[in-house]
């Protein structure tokens, strides 16, 4: 069964549509129990950094989470799901993420022209950097939907795509068993529901 | 490349499409779901589902509406319209809306834009604005566009993404459906005064009209129509090869 974690934080029902839209059965939880024997977990988020953070450990599924990406199970984080995957993030101070990917969260203005918009807003293209299994059914050049204002960096070998917004931008990145999407999936139509179905298939 | 965006607006009262709606591959032409479906998989980058309702009733038939349509059409869904409260806000989030577009609410309670981003985040907040010319200067209006509030629009606006709006729907009363092109002066003193994503509306009749907003005014982000969409006098596949030949950017 594939669990998409409810910890508060975001609009899940697109999520949960988009996984039936493939045929695959989804669930939306909180129960440590329930994401402990899931197939495949999605780590959803909206909105800052600290606040889900916080959210995150006060359920105590941030040591759920640590357990189920050491045992295997494939882990995707979507948008701010995916940042919260990383060591640290500079989102209004310094806070600590999952650290299940090596990198950290920074703001984009920080490497981005003076005249781009913050946040990206929009459909950009990928460009991919690595094989990963999740591409198995897009191609480089493909557009994808994304929202942001922070961006991942120095993942190293764990970038898989990158987005050109005047730099390039890391758009998705893989550490074994775990995946992140700096993009919504959910909402970038048929590439999107297309991303989800490979990661159904890993 | 970011492209730009193109976003059809489909105005619900009732449970139904309404400003006519003339499309011969669609089997109901007026259901919300129907042509949402039809727009995603015919190039659209967004939709914008519009509620005009105007009873309890009709609000809760139009929340149907959504959830339904965010089943089945995955591209990113605004919603607007009756918007006057962060519960309306959770409302229509919980039906699957990516982004609500506050305008006369916002009007009548300053803090709304404040309180909703600091609730749902920025990206999730735009500020839709109609904006008329009264002895040259741009003014908001409110109601539809039949109230002048004496509000000077740029300051309005500006406030209103100091306050959290990610984004900002600019509609122009003097050119609303005239069908002679954008109101590209009223949008340049827009993209000049904010920092986030600009989305034209009001005015365009042809493909040249998208044509013109993009190559003069490169720092809008997106546009927005209604009626030449529904009419299918400008087919959005066909638009953005257009768009693409005059080397913008656009997703295909």
């Amino acid at each position: 069964m594939l669990v998409i974690i409810d910890y508060g934080v975001g609009n899940l029902f697109s999520l949960k549509s988009s996984f039936a839209a493939i045929n695959v059965e989804a669930i939306v939880s909180s129960n440590k129990d329930v994401i402990l024997n899931a197939d495949r977990i999605i780590l959803p988020g909206v909105g800052a950094f600290e606040d889900a953070s916080r959210k995150l450990r006060e359920s105590g599924l941030d040591v759920v989470l640590k357990e189920c990406a050491k045992k295997g199970t494939p882990i995707m984080g979507i948008c701010l799901g995916m940042q919260m995957l990383f060591d640290r993030s500079y989102e209004n101070g310094c806070f600590e993420g999952l650290g299940l990917i090596k990198g950290e969260v920074r703001p984009i203005k920080d490497v981005i022209p003076k005249d781009f918009k913050i946040p990206q807003i929009g459909w950009n293209a990928l460009d991919f950097k690595n094989e990963s299994p999740i591409f198995k059914y897009i191609k480089g050049g493909d557009y994808v939907y994304f929202v942001h204002s922070f961006y991942a960096t120095n993942c190293d070998e764990s970038l898989i795509a990158t987005t050109n917004y005047g730099a390039p931008l890391t758009a998705a990145v893989q550490s074994k068993n775990v995946y992140g999407c700096q993009f919504h999936p959910e909402k970038s139509g048929d590439v999107g529901l297309r991303i989800l179905k490979a990661f159904c298939e890993v | 490349m970011i492209t730009k965006r193109i976003i059809p607006c489909l105005d619900v009262k009732n449970g139904r499409v309404v400003k006519g709606v003339n499309f011969k591959n669609v089997n109901d032409v007026s259901s919300p779901v129907e042509l949402a479906k039809y727009y995603s998989a015919n190039g659209a980058d967004e939709l914008v589902f519009y509620d005009i309702s105007a009873s309890v009733e009709e609000r809760s038939l139009f929340t149907d509406i959504l959830c339904e349509t965010a089943k089945s059409v995955f591209i990113p869904l605004t919603v607007g319209g009756g918007i006057n409260t962060v519960a309306d806000f959770d409302r229509v989030l919980k039906c699957g809306a990516d982004k609500v577009s506050v305008n006369s609410g916002a009007i009548k309670n300053p803090n709304l834009v404040y309180e909703a981003a600091k609730l749902y985040g920025n990206q999730c907040v735009v500020i839709s604005a109609d904006v008329k010319r009264v002895d040259g200067v741009f003014r908001v209006f409110a109601k539809g566009g039949r109230e002048n509030t004496g509000m000077e629009a740029i300051f309005w606006i500006k406030r209103c993404v100091d306050n959290g709006a990610g984004e900002v729907v600019l509609n122009s009363i003097d050119t609303d459906g005239v069908k002679k092109g954008f109101d590209l002066e009223m949008l340049d003193a827009v993209c000049n005064a904010v920092s986030v994503p600009v989305i034209a509306s009001g005015g365009a009749g042809c493909i040249d009209d998208f044509k013109e907003l993009f190559l003069k005014l490169p720092k809008v982000d997106a546009g927005l129509a209604a009626s030449i969409f529904h009419f299918k006098e400008v087919e959005i596949n066909k638009l953005k090869e257009e768009l693409r030949a005059c080397g913008i950017s656009v997703r295909l």
